[in-house]
C-alpha cells in the first residue's frame, strides 16, 4: 500500500492505530514528490525542513498517548496566493517573486491550530487569472493524468499535488471556478464554500466579491473535514458569514431519497464534450437510481454569466492590484522618476493576463463606460442570483458539468482568451450568486481524463452538498483510482 | 464690470478616534514614522478593511450637528489614483451613497446672518505623509514614506457654493470647526493638519446666476491662508476677466512664502477616480433608533448656546458669538457664571483681561492659570461691592501669578473697597481743600472738572473708595 495515495481519514486513523507514523508518511510524500515532481510541477515553494519537524512534533504527541486532531501529521499544500508568515508568497507573480508576508492569512492560523504537515505553496495561474495554470511566471503545472494536458486553474497546483500523491490534501482559491475546475481535470474532490463562509483575510485578492477558498482532497470525507477546520467567522473579514459552523462531518451519509435536485438546460451548452456529457447523464441516472428526484430546470441568466463575470471581476481586480508599484514591498524596476518607477515595474512584473485583465477592469470602470459596463454588470448580477433563488425554491441541489471539457492539451489555448474564458461558463455563475459548490470525480474520457460532476447547493447549505457528493461517491469508485504517471518510481 | 465670487470649500477634519478607519493601529500625533502601522494600513496583499464603529457614530453626529439627512444606508467606495504615499493605490472613501447629506450652518458676518448648504459629509481614510530629501517630491534625490496617518479617519465636509467673500468662508470654517469641537469628534489643530481645506473659487458679473469657470486649490491649513488664497484668487480671476482673458479650470496650490496662487494641473491633467463600491466592506445600515440615540448624545451646539447667552443672559449679539466659537471658552463661561457672577460681567473679564493674559502668553482657555471658579468669585466680590472694577484688575493679575481665592488676595493686600461715607468724605475734604483751581471750575460751571478731583481722591485712598460713592459725595459737597 502506498500511503501517499491514501486519503486523509484513512492515514489519520493509521496514525491514531500507531500503523505509521507521521514522519514516515511525510517522507513518503517528500519521496513521491522527489518521483514525479519534476514531471508535474505542482509547488512553487517546498518546506520540507519545517514539514518534517511538524511531523516528529505529531509523532512525540501520539507517542505521549495525546489525542490529535483529524489534520494532525497529515502532509497538505496551500495555493501560492493564501499568505504564509516567514514563507514566500508570491501568488505566481514575478511582482511578488521575493515577497515574504509578515503574517499569516486567517485560514493558516486555523490549519496551524490543527498542527497539519505543510509542504510548501503550490503554483497557479498569476493572482488566480486563469484555468490551465499556464499564466504562472514560473513553470506551468502538467496533469498528473496526461502530463500533456493542463491540470485546470487557477488551482492548478493544488489540484495536480493531490492526484499525483504530493500531498494528502490542499487548499485552493475559487474567483470563477478556479478550485472546481482543476479539481474535475485532476479526478479530485474540490469544493467551493458559500461566499463568506470562509475568512479571506489573507488571501491575496484577485475579485474581492467573488475569491473564496476551500478545499482540495482525495474524497467527500476528506472535503468535509478539511472544511470544518477552515470555516467560520472572522472579525477580521467583514464579509464572513456569521453563522454557526456545523460539523460537516454529520453530513457524511448515504442518502438522497426524495432530494429535488435541478437539472439546469442552460448548462448543457452547445459544444460541450460528448464524453462530459455521457458523463454527467449517466450520474443522474445514478441519482435517479439512489431514490433522488430529477427536475428539468431553467436559469435563463446564465448565458450572460461569462461576459458579467469578465467585467465584475477585472474591475475589481485592476483596483485590487494597483497596491503592486515597487514602493514598498514586492519587486521594483527604477525610474527616472516615481510614475516612470511605478509604470516600468508594473509592465515588466506583471505577466500578459493579468495586464489584460487590468486594462479591461480599469476599462469597465473609467468615465463614460461604468455605467454601460461595470453597473450593468452588477445588474446581471442580481438577475442571476435571482435565477438560482427561484430554482432553489423547487429543487434542493442543482447538478451541471463542472467544467464542459476534461483537461486540454498544455498550449492548446493560451493563445486565444476569449476560448478560455468560455472554458469557465459552468462554474462563474456560482461566484457571481456567492453559492456554495463541489466539484466530484463522476467518469472519464475516451483518453481516460478525469470528468468532474458539479453539485450547487444554496447559500450555506454545504451540508447539503456534502450528503449529495458523498453518496454519490459511495455508489461509484472514481475517487479510489490515482493518476499514473510515468516517471521515477517512488 | 463688477463681479462677485462663488465660494465652496471641501474641508477634511481628522476624526478624534483611538485608532485608524479600517485596523487597530494608533492615531496619535507625532509618533516616530512607521511604528503606528500594521499589514491592513500598509495594504500588503491579501488584507482587509474592518470599519470602525466610533468612525460611523462621530460622522453621523457630525451630520445631525450640521442638519443634514442620514442616510441609512450609506456604503464605501474605491477612489482610484496612484501616489506614494496611498499604500494601496486607492483610497477608501465615499462615493454615490455618502454618510449625511443636504445640511446647513448659519454664519452671521457684518452682522447679517446668511445660510451655508452642506452637500454633504462622508468619511474616509488619510493617507500617509512624504519625508522628501529634498523640498519637493520634484527636486528630492530620496523620498521616504511615514504610513502613521495612513488610514487615520477623515471626514470630508462638502459645501455648495454659497459664499461670496474670504471672510464669509472664513467664518464658516469657523463656525465648522466649532461644531466638531462641540461634538467632541475632531481635536481641529490646525497646524497638525487636523482640520484642512480645499476650496474653489469663480467669479460672476453682479446679478447673474450662471456660475463661472472656477479653480480649486488644495490643503489649505490655516484661517489665514483661506483668506488669503481667496483674497488673491479673486484678484487673479478679476484681472483675466477685465483682460478679456477665460479662466482655465485648474487646480491651483497657495503658496504661502510668495502669497500667491500657482497652476498645478489642468481639467485635461484631472484624474479619472474610477470610483467603484468597496467589495469588502458590507453597505453601512444606520437604523432610525440608532441616530436618535447619536442624536441625544449630541451637547447643545453653538448656535443654541448663543441663542442662551444672549436670551438668558443678555448678552450682546458679539460677545456671545465670540463667547461660543469654542466649546471650550463656552464650558469655561458656564462655569465662571454658575455660582452667580453676573453673566455680562463675566463676559467682559473673559473677552476683556483674560483674553489678553492668555493671548500675551500664548496659552489656551484650557490651560488658563485662573480657573472659572476663582475669576466667578471675583466677580461676585466686584457685585457684592468688596472691591472695585479698579482693584479686581489688581485682584485679577494676583491670581493669574498666585493660586490663591480672590478673597484671601484682597484680604492679605487690604484691597478691600473703602465704602464707609465717613471715611470717604474726610478724604473728600482734604481734596477740596488741596485743590482750589478745579473747585473753582466746576463751581464755575465747567462740570468736567470733578474728575480731576475724583481722581484725586481714588488716588489718596489707593484706589480703594468706592467710586460710584466719591462721585456722589463729591458732588454734593461742591453743590453746597
Amino acid at each position: 500500500m502506498k500511503l501517499y495515495d491514501q486519503p486523509a481519514h484513512v492515514l489519520h486513523d493509521m496514525l491514531v492505530n500507531k500503523e505509521i507514523t507521521a514522519t514516515e508518511l511525510t517522507q513518503a510524500v517528500l519521496a513521491r514528490m522527489d518521483a514525479v515532481e519534476d514531471e508535474v510541477g505542482a509547488y512553487l515553494t517546498q518546506t520540507r525542513d519545517t514539514a518534517l519537524q511538524q511531523a516528529a512534533q505529531t509523532d512525540a504527541k501520539i507517542a505521549r498517548g495525546e489525542a490529535i486532531a483529524f489534520l494532525e501529521g497529515i502532509p497538505g499544500a496551500l495555493k501560492d496566493n493564501i499568505c504564509t508568515k516567514g514563507v514566500k508568497t508570491t501568488c505566481a507573480s514575478k511582482i511578488l517573486e521575493h515577497f515574504v508576508p509578515p503574517y499569516n492569512a486567517a485560514v493558516v492560523e486555523k490549519l496551524q491550530a490543527a498542527n497539519p504537515v505543510l509542504l510548501g505553496k503550490t503554483n497557479m495561474d498569476e493572482f488566480a487569472m486563469g484555468g490551465s495554470t499556464e499564466n504562472s511566471a514560473y513553470h506551468p503545472t502538467h496533469n498528473p493524468w496526461n502530463t500533456e494536458c493542463v491540470p485546470g486553474g487557477s488551482s492548478g497546483g493544488s489540484a495536480a499535488a493531490v492526484a499525483a500523491g504530493m500531498a494528502i490534501w490542499a487548499l485552493g482559491s475559487d474567483t470563477g471556478g478556479s478550485i472546481r475546475q482543476p479539481a474535475s481535470f485532476c479526478g479530485v474532490v474540490g469544493m467551493k464554500p458559500t461566499y463568506g463562509r470562509v475568512s479571506r483575510y489573507g488571501l491575496v485578492a484577485y475579485a474581492s466579491s467573488l475569491d473564496q477558498i476551500g478545499p482540495l482532497t482525495r474524497d467527500v470525507t476528506d472535503c468535509a473535514h478539511l472544511l470544518n477546520v477552515i470555516a467560520g467567522h472572522d472579525a477580521m473579514d467583514s464579509t464572513s458569514s456569521a453563522a454557526a459552523v456545523p460539523d460537516y462531518t454529520k453530513a457524511l451519509v448515504q442518502d438522497v431519497k426524495g432530494l429535488k435536485i435541478g437539472l439546469p438546460k442552460e448548462y448543457f451548452v452547445k459544444g460541450m464534450d460528448a464524453d462530459v456529457e455521457k458523463a454527467i447523464r449517466t450520474a443522474i441516472e445514478q441519482f435517479r437510481v439512489l431514490g433522488a428526484e430529477i427536475i428539468d430546470i431553467s436559469l435563463p441568466h446564465t448565458e450572460y454569466a461569462i461576459s458579467t463575470y469578465y467585467l465584475i471581476a477585472p474591475a475589481e481586480a485592476a483596483t485590487n492590484l494597483e497596491r503592486y508599484d515597487g514602493v514598498s514591498y514586492g519587486e521594483r524596476i527604477d525610474g527616472v522618476d516615481i510614475m516612470e518607477m511605478m509604470t516600468n515595474t508594473r509592465t515588466q512584473k506583471f505577466g500578459a493576463e493579468v495586464k489584460r485583465r487590468i486594462m479591461i477592469g480599469n476599462y469597465a470602470l473609467s468615465a463614460g463606460y461604468y455605467d454601460a459596463y461595470y453597473l450593468k454588470a452588477l445588474k446581471v448580477r442580481t438577475l442571476i442570483q435571482q435565477d438560482y433563488a427561484k430554482a432553489f425554491e423547487t429543487v434542493d441541489v442543482i447538478v451541471a458539468p463542472t467544467a464542459p471539457t476534461p483537461a486540454f492539451k498544455i498550449g492548446s489555448m493560451i493563445s486565444d482568451p476569449l476560448q478560455m474564458y468560455l472554458q469557465d461558463v459552468c462554474t462563474v455563475p456560482l461566484n457571481l450568486a456567492g453559492l456554495p459548490g463541489i466539484s466530484v470525480p463522476c467518469g472519464y474520457s475516451n483518453q481516460h481524463m478525469p470528468i468532474g460532476l458539479q453539485i450547487i447547493g444554496k447559500p450555506l447549505a454545504e451540508e447539503t452538498l456534502l450528503r449529495t457528493a458523498y453518496t454519490y461517491e459511495q455508489s461509484q469508485s472514481f475517487h479510489k483510482e490515482m493518476a499514473v504517471l510515468g516517471g521515477k518510481q517512488a | 464690470m463688477n463681479y462677485e465670487a462663488v465660494i465652496g470649500l471641501e474641508i477634511h477634519s481628522e476624526l478624534k478616534t483611538n485608532t485608524k478607519i479600517f485596523c487597530g493601529c494608533a492615531t496619535s500625533f507625532g509618533a516616530e514614522q512607521n511604528t503606528h502601522v500594521c499589514p491592513v494600513c500598509l495594504g500588503l496583499p491579501g488584507v482587509l478593511p474592518v470599519v470602525n464603529k466610533r468612525v460611523v457614530e462621530f460622522a453621523i453626529k457630525a451630520g445631525l450637528a450640521t442638519n443634514c439627512t442620514i442616510n441609512n444606508y450609506s456604503k464605501f467606495d474605491r477612489k482610484n489614483y496612484y501616489y506614494p504615499d496611498l499604500p494601496k493605490n486607492f483610497q477608501t472613501s465615499q462615493y454615490d451613497l455618502p454618510i449625511a447629506e443636504h445640511g446647513y450652518v448659519d454664519i452671521e458676518v457684518d452682522g447679517k446672518t446668511k445660510r451655508i448648504r452642506l452637500t454633504r459629509i462622508h468619511m474616509e481614510e488619510d493617507a500617509g505623509k512624504l519625508v522628501h530629501s529634498g523640498t519637493t517630491i520634484k527636486d528630492s534625490a530620496t523620498s521616504n514614506v511615514d504610513y502613521n496617518r495612513t488610514g487615520v479617519p477623515l471626514l470630508e465636509i462638502v459645501s455648495e457654493p454659497d459664499m461670496s467673500s474670504a471672510a464669509e468662508a472664513r467664518t464658516y470654517m469657523e463656525k465648522v470647526k466649532s461644531i466638531l469641537e462641540y461634538i467632541d469628534v475632531s481635536n481641529c489643530r490646525m497646524e497638525q493638519g487636523n482640520l484642512r481645506a480645499d476650496l474653489n473659487v469663480s467669479l460672476r458679473p453682479v446679478g447673474t446666476t450662471e456660475l463661472g469657470t472656477r479653480t480649486e486649490m488644495k490643503n489649505i491649513n490655516s484661517f489665514k491662508a483661506l483668506e488669503d488664497a481667496i483674497s488673491y484668487e479673486i484678484e487673479r480671476q478679476t484681472e483675466v476677466l477685465e483682460d478679456g482673458g477665460h479662466i482655465v479650470q485648474e487646480t491651483r496650490t497657495w503658496d504661502p512664502a510668495r502669497g500667491i496662487t500657482l497652476s498645478m494641473r489642468s481639467k485635461e491633467e484631472a484624474h479619472d477616480y474610477r470610483y467603484m463600491p468597496e467589495p469588502d466592506l458590507p453597505p453601512i445600515v444606520t437604523t432610525p433608533e440608532q441616530i436618535e440615540r447619536y442624536r441625544q448624545e449630541l451637547p447643545e451646539l453653538p448656535d443654541a448656546r448663543q441663542a442662551r447667552l444672549t436670551g438668558q443672559y443678555g448678552l450682546s449679539a458679539y460677545d456671545a458669538a465670540v463667547i461660543t466659537a469654542s466649546r471650550q471658552l463656552a464650558e469655561y463661561f458656564d462655569a465662571v457664571i454658575v455660582d452667580g457672577a453676573d453673566p455680562k460681567l463675566a463676559a467682559n473679564w473673559i473677552m476683556g483681561d483674560l483674553a489678553k493674559n492668555l493671548n500675551a502668553e500664548g496659552k489656551t482657555i484650557e490651560d488658563s492659570p485662573v480657573e472659572a471658579k476663582r475669576l466667578g468669585a471675583m466677580i461676585l466680590l466686584i457685585s457684592k461691592g468688596t472691591i472695585s472694577s479698579k482693584i479686581a484688575k489688581k485682584v485679577f493679575e494676583e491670581m493669574w501669578k498666585s493660586p490663591d481665592d480672590p478673597e484671601k488676595i484682597v484680604k492679605d493686600k487690604g484691597l478691600v473697597q473703602i465704602t464707609d461715607t465717613k471715611a470717604i468724605e474726610a478724604i473728600v475734604d482734604a481734596v477740596i481743600a488741596a485743590n482750589p483751581k478745579p473747585v473753582a471750575d466746576y463751581q464755575g460751571g465747567n462740570k468736567k472738572a470733578i474728575g480731576a478731583l475724583v481722581g484725586q481722591v481714588m488716588k489718596q485712598s489707593k484706589g480703594k473708595a468706592n467710586p460710584a460713592m466719591v462721585n456722589q459725595l463729591l458732588a454734593a459737597r461742591l453743590e453746597q
